[in-house]
C-alpha cells in the first residue's frame, strides 16, 4: 500500500517490540500504527491535534500521533494503549481506575485519556483536583461529563501510590 | 420492586476490558481482504448547479480503482434512501451523490475508490468541479416567504406546519394582570460523536450476499435501508457492528455517504472502506437544535398561569433525517405545571445548510422557553422563580394528569422532585450568601429548571417494541440476543443484570448479543431513551418466561411444587431445604436431551423469544439547579450544580448517573460554548474543533446527582433517562447567568459573547 518511490526506512520501538517498516513521508505516526502495525486502539477523532483520542507516548511523552509523521518516530520507543499493561491479562492501573469509576462510556475517546492519565500521574503521582481538570484539558470526550475520568484519576493516584506501599 | 441481587446494583460494566485496554472494534478497526478506501468530493458551496464534473484525471491516477458520480450509483438505486420510520414525513429523500446540482456545503458529489486513503484524497484532489453558484437560503426566518427554493421541485421552503389556536385563550392571555413575552434561540449544534460516521460493505455478486460493517444506533434500520434502496433482499443483506463511538442522534439514520459506499461496493464488487474525518462530521454529518421560540404568558394575581402561546420555527436544513418536532415541543411545552391553555403555531423551514438530526431531546426548547419564561415571569411580578414554579406545579396526588396541550402524564411527582432538588441544594442558605457575595461586587446566579420527560416514544412506529432472545444452553449457560444495541449505553452489562436476576443465576453466565441482525431479532435500536425502558422490559418478560418453564421441569425432576421452588446462582431449590436442588444445566439436560422427563404438555427447548410493547410514553421528571459566576472577564464559571432525577427503578444507578452527567455537560455546551456557524453565503464557519467548541475538563463542575423513584407500570419499574440531562441543563445554565446579569439570556453565549457584549453583561435586555 505505501509502497513505492521516496519511501523512508523507519525503526520504532512499538510496545517493547522493534518494529523495521518502509513508509511513504506523509503517512502519520497514528496511521502506521493502525495500518501497518495494526494496533487499532489508537483512535482518530479529528486528526487535528484537538481531540486527544491518538495519544500515544513517545520516548515516554504524550504526543498526539495524528500530528506526527511516522519518520519522526524513527529510532524512538512508542507505547500504545495495548502497551500499558503488564500482560495481555493485566489491566494498568490507570485503566483498572477507568474500570471502576466509569471513566468511559462509549470507549472511544478512552485509549487517549489513559495514555494522558499514565504520562500525567508519571509526571505528578499526588495530583490536585485542579491539576487533574487542567491534565485531562487535551483530550475530548463527549459521553461522560468528565465525572467519571476525573475520578478515575483520582483513583489512578490511590492504586499507584498503594502499588508504591504508601498508604493513602 | 426490590433491588435484586444485580438489578439496583452499580455492577462494573463488562465492556471495559476490552475498550480501556484498546481492543475495541469500531468500524475503522475492521479489514477485509482485498478492501480498497473511499473519499467523497463534496461541494463548496451551499447551493449551485454543477457546471462541470470531469473525474478523467482522477481516474488515472495510480492505485485509484473507481470514481463514481451520481450517473454512476443512481442505476442501482431502486427505492427511497430516507429512514424508515420518516418514510411518510414531509421531508426528500436524500440523494447518496449531487446529481444537476448542490443543495447543502459539503454535500458528496463523487465518490473515489483507491488502495489507500491517502490516494483516495490525493484523487478527489484531481476531479474538476465547477459550479453556476447561486444564493443560497441560509436564514430560516425568512425561508418561507423567499423566492430561492432548497427543493424547486417541492414549490416551497416549508417542511411542514402546524396550528391549535383558542381565540378566547388568546384574549384571556393578552389580558391577563401580568404578560410575557420573550423570544428565545438556540444555536445550531453538531452532535459530535467522538467517532464519527462509516461503513465497510463487501458484495459477493457469487454467492448474493450483501455484508455491512457500521456505526449505527440500529443495526436492523441499516438493514432494512440497504434493502429498500438496492432491492437485494433483506434476507441476504448481513449487518454487523460491534462498539460504537457514540451518536446522540446522529447514527439513527443511514448518512447519504454510507449509502453511497454500499452501493460503490455493489457496482465496484470489492470490499470498501469508508471512514468519515472530522472536518467532514461537522460540516455535513447531520446538524441539531438551531430553532427560535416566541412565547407570551398570561399569568394571574397569585402567578397562576392563565396560558401560553408558542411560535416555533425550526432550521431543518436541507436534507433532514427525521420530521419535525414542532408538535412535541407543543406537547411538552406545560411542562411540571398547571397552565389554563396553550396556543401554537409551529413550522419548519428549509435552507441551504447541513440537515437536521435528532439530537438529545430534540423537542428540547419546550423546557429552555417554558423554563426561561417562568423566570421572566417571576422577575417582572417581584416573585421568588422557585415560588412561581412551587404555585403551579403538579403532583403524584395529580396523576393521571393531562397537561394544557393534551398529554397524558402518569407516574411522576415534579412536586416532589422540586423539594427535593431544593432541599439537597439547600435554597434559603444560598439565597442569603449570594445577597452577602452581591454585596462585594461578585456577580453570582442560580438557575433552576424543572421538567417533565418523555421516554421510550414511539409506539406505532419501529421504535414501539423491542424484542430479547433468552437462551439457556446446556450447560446451564444463558445468552440473551437483543434488537437493540449499544453505543455507550452499557447495554451488555444492564440487560445482563436483568437476565441473571430473572433467571437466578450468576452474571457470570450470561451473555449479551446485539448488533448483529441474523442472530438478534428485529429491533428499533438505541435512541430516544428507550432501551432501558423497552429492551429491558422485553428481557425481564422473555427471562421470566424462562424462569417459569425452569420451575416446571425443576419442580417435576425433584417431585414437588413450582411455587416451592427457588432459584439462587444457578440452582433451582425448595424454598428453605437448600439441600433438595437440581442445576440450570440439569434441567437443561432434560428440556434439550432426556426429553421424557419432561411434565405433561412442557415442549423441549429452554429459550423465549418475547417480544414487548411499550403501553404508552414512560415519563421521567428531573430538576437541575445551577450556580454561576461571572467573572469579570466575561468568562461563567459554574460554581455548583444539582440533579435530582426521577427515572423509576434504576437497572444500574452507576449507569444513570453516567448518562445524566454525559447529559447535562452537553448541556452546558449548548448554553454556553456550541454554536456551527456559516457566513451569509452559507460558507460552513466552524469546520475544527478549534472553532466548534465542545466542554472539556475545566469547564465543567462536579455534578451532585441524587434519585426519587416513582416506578413506571411496565415490567421492572423503568424509565428512560438518556436524554433529560441535556434537556434541564440549558434552562438552569443560562437561567444562572440571567440571573447573575439581571438580563434576560435570549440565545447560547460562548465565552466570547459575554466578553463582547458589555451591554448584556451591563445589564440591558437582549
Amino acid at each position: 500500500m505505501h509502497d513505492g518511490p521516496g519511501e523512508l526506512s523507519v525503526t520504532v520501538e512499538v510496545n517493547g517490540q522493534l518494529i523495521h517498516g518502509r513508509v511513504e513521508p506523509r503517512l502519520t505516526l497514528a496511521d502506521w500504527l493502525r495500518d501497518d502495525c495494526l494496533l487499532t486502539g489508537t483512535h482518530l477523532g479529528c486528526e487535528h491535534g484537538v481531540c486527544g483520542s491518538c495519544t500515544v507516548l513517545l520516548d515516554d511523552r504524550a504526543v498526539r500521533s495524528c500530528l506526527l509523521l511516522c519518520a519522526q518516530a524513527d529510532r524512538c520507543s512508542v507505547t500504545t494503549v495495548e502497551g500499558l499493561a503488564s500482560g495481555p491479562d493485566e489491566l494498568s492501573p490507570v485503566q483498572r481506575a477507568f474500570m471502576e469509576c466509569h471513566g468511559l462510556q462509549c470507549g472511544f475517546c478512552t485509549p487517549g485519556f489513559v495514555v494522558s492519565v499514565t504520562a500525567f500521574l508519571a509526571a505528578n503521582p499526588a495530583p490536585t483536583d485542579d491539576e487533574i481538570a487542567e491534565a485531562l484539558s487535551g483530550n475530548l470526550c463527549r459521553c461522560t461529563g468528565y465525572q467519571g475520568i476525573i475520578a478515575a484519576v483520582r483513583r489512578a493516584a490511590e492504586h499507584m501510590a498503594e502499588a508504591r506501599g504508601e498508604v493513602s | 420492586m426490590v433491588a435484586g441481587r444485580f438489578v439496583g446494583q452499580s455492577v462494573l460494566r463488562r465492556e471495559d476490558p476490552r475498550l480501556v485496554s484498546g481492543h475495541g472494534r469500531y468500524v475503522d478497526d475492521v479489514r477485509v481482504p482485498g478492501m480498497v478506501h473511499a473519499a467523497f468530493v463534496r461541494s463548496h458551496v451551499a447551493r449551485a448547479r454543477i457546471a462541470a464534473l470531469d473525474v478523467a484525471a482522477a481516474e488515472r491516477l495510480p492505485g485509484v480503482r473507481a470514481v463514481y458520480t451520481a450517473r454512476d450509483l443512481e442505476p442501482l438505486i431502486v427505492g427511497p434512501l430516507g429512514a424508515t420510520m420518516y418514510l411518510s414525513a414531509p421531508i426528500p429523500s436524500p440523494v447518496a451523490l449531487a446529481s444537476g446540482d448542490v443543495r447543502y456545503p459539503g454535500q458528496p458529489v463523487a465518490l473515489v475508490l483507491a488502495d489507500s486513503r491517502y490516494l483516495a484524497e490525493d484523487a478527489c484532489e484531481l476531479v474538476r468541479l465547477d459550479y453556476d453558484v447561486a444564493t443560497p437560503v441560509m436564514d430560516m426566518e425568512t425561508a418561507a416567504e423567499s423566492e430561492i427554493l432548497v427543493h424547486p421541485e417541492r414549490g416551497s421552503n416549508v417542511v411542514s406546519q402546524s396550528r391549535r389556536w383558542d381565540d378566547d385563550l388568546e384574549l384571556a392571555i393578552r389580558g391577563a394582570p401580568y404578560v410575557v413575552t420573550r423570544t428565545f434561540r438556540q444555536p445550531r449544534q453538531s452532535h459530535t460523536p467522538m467517532e464519527p460516521h462509516g461503513v465497510v460493505a463487501s458484495w459477493d455478486r457469487f454467492d448474493g450476499e450483501l455484508r455491512i460493517w457500521c456505526t449505527s444506533q440500529r443495526v436492523h434500520e441499516v438493514r432494512a435501508t440497504m434493502g429498500r434502496v438496492t432491492g437485494i433482499p433483506e434476507q441476504r443483506i448481513h449487518v454487523v457492528q460491534r462498539d460504537v463511538g457514540g451518536a446522540f442522534g446522529q447514527k439513527g439514520a443511514m448518512r447519504p455517504e454510507e449509502i453511497a459506499v454500499v452501493l460503490a461496493a455493489c457496482k465496484a464488487g470489492v470490499a470498501v472502506k469508508w471512514v468519515e474525518d472530522r472536518h467532514e462530521n461537522l460540516v455535513a454529518g447531520g446538524h441539531a437544535r438551531s430553532d427560535r421560540i416566541a412565547v407570551t404568558m398570561g399569568l394571574d394575581h397569585e402567578g397562576g398561569i392563565i396560558g401560553a402561546e408558542l411560535d416555533h420555527l425550526e432550521d431543518a436544513g436541507a436534507y433532514p433525517s427525521l420530521g419535525s418536532v414542532g408538535g412535541l415541543v407543543a406537547m411538552m411545552f406545560p411542562g411540571a405545571y398547571r397552565m389554563g391553555g396553550v396556543n401554537w403555531s409551529t413550522r419548519a423551514v428549509f435552507t441551504n445548510s447541513c440537515g437536521r438530526a435528532p439530537y438529545r431531546g430534540p423537542w428540547n426548547i419546550e423546557s429552555l422557553a417554558r423554563e426561561q419564561i417562568m423566570d421572566a415571569a417571576a422577575r417582572e411580578m417581584g416573585l421568588d422563580p422557585v415560588e412561581l414554579r412551587r404555585r403551579n406545579v403538579i403532583a403524584r396526588t395529580d396523576m393521571p394528569f393531562t397537561n394544557a396541550s393534551g398529554m397524558t402524564y402518569a407516574d411522576i411527582d415534579p412536586a416532589a422532585v422540586l423539594a427535593e432538588t431544593l432541599r439537597r441544594f439547600d435554597y434559603p442558605e444560598f439565597l442569603e450568601e449570594q445577597s452577602e457575595q452581591r454585596g462585594g461586587g461578585r456577580r453570582i446566579g442560580v438557575g433552576v429548571s424543572l421538567f417533565v420527560e418523555p421516554t421510550a416514544l414511539g409506539t406505532g412506529t419501529m421504535l414501539g417494541t423491542e424484542a430479547a432472545h433468552v437462551k439457556v444452553s446446556l450447560a446451564g449457560k444463558v445468552t440473551v440476543a437483543l434488537g437493540t444495541s449499544s453505543h455507550g449505553q452499557s447495554i451488555a452489562t444492564t440487560m445482563a443484570q436483568i437476565a441473571a436476576d430473572e433467571l437466578g443465576v450468576d452474571i457470570e453466565d450470561v451473555s449479551v448479543v446485539d448488533g448483529e441482525t441474523d442472530i438478534t431479532p428485529i429491533g428499533g435500536g438505541t435512541g430516544g431513551s428507550r432501551s432501558g425502558v423497552i429492551g429491558g422490559g422485553a428481557t425481564h418478560r422473555a427471562a421470566g418466561h424462562v424462569r417459569d418453564k425452569v420451575l416446571r421441569v425443576a419442580a417435576e425432576l425433584m417431585e414437588a411444587a413450582p411455587e416451592d421452588l427457588e432459584t439462587d446462582r444457578g440452582r433451582i431449590q425448595v424454598r428453605g431445604t437448600p439441600t433438595r436442588s437440581v442445576s440450570l444445566a440439569q434441567v437443561a439436560h432434560a428440556a434439550y436431551v432426556d426429553t421424557k422427563l419432561l411434565p405433561a404438555g412442557v415442549e423441549p427447548g429452554l429459550e423465549a423469544l418475547v417480544r414487548y410493547s411499550t403501553p404508552a410514553i414512560t415519563f421521567a421528571n428531573a430538576c437541575h439547579i445551577c450556580v454561576v459566576e461571572i467573572l469579570p472577564s466575561g468568562q461563567v464559571e459554574i460554581l455548583r450544580y444539582v440533579v435530582v432525577e426521577d427515572c423509576g427503578a434504576m437497572i444500574n444507578p452507576m449507569v444513570v448517573h453516567g448518562q445524566i452527567s454525559g447529559g447535562v455537560v452537553q448541556g452546558i455546551g449548548g448554553a454556553l460554548y456550541e454554536r456551527f456557524c456559516y457566513d451569509e453565503d452559507g460558507n460552513p464557519l466552524t469546520t475544527t474543533f478549534m472553532d466548534y467548541l465542545i466542554p472539556t475538563s475545566t469547564e465543567v463542575p462536579f455534578i451532585e446527582i441524587s434519585h426519587l423513584n416513582s416506578p413506571a407500570r411496565g415490567p421492572g419499574g423503568y424509565k428512560g433517562v438518556g436524554e433529560g440531562g441535556a434537556i434541564g441543563a440549558v434552562p438552569a445554565v443560562r437561567n444562572a447567568i440571567s440571573d447573575a446579569l439581571g438580563a434576560d439570556v435570549t440565545d447560547g453565549v460562548r465565552p466570547c459573547d459575554l466578553f463582547e457584549s458589555t451591554p448584556l453583561a451591563g445589564g440591558s435586555s437582549r
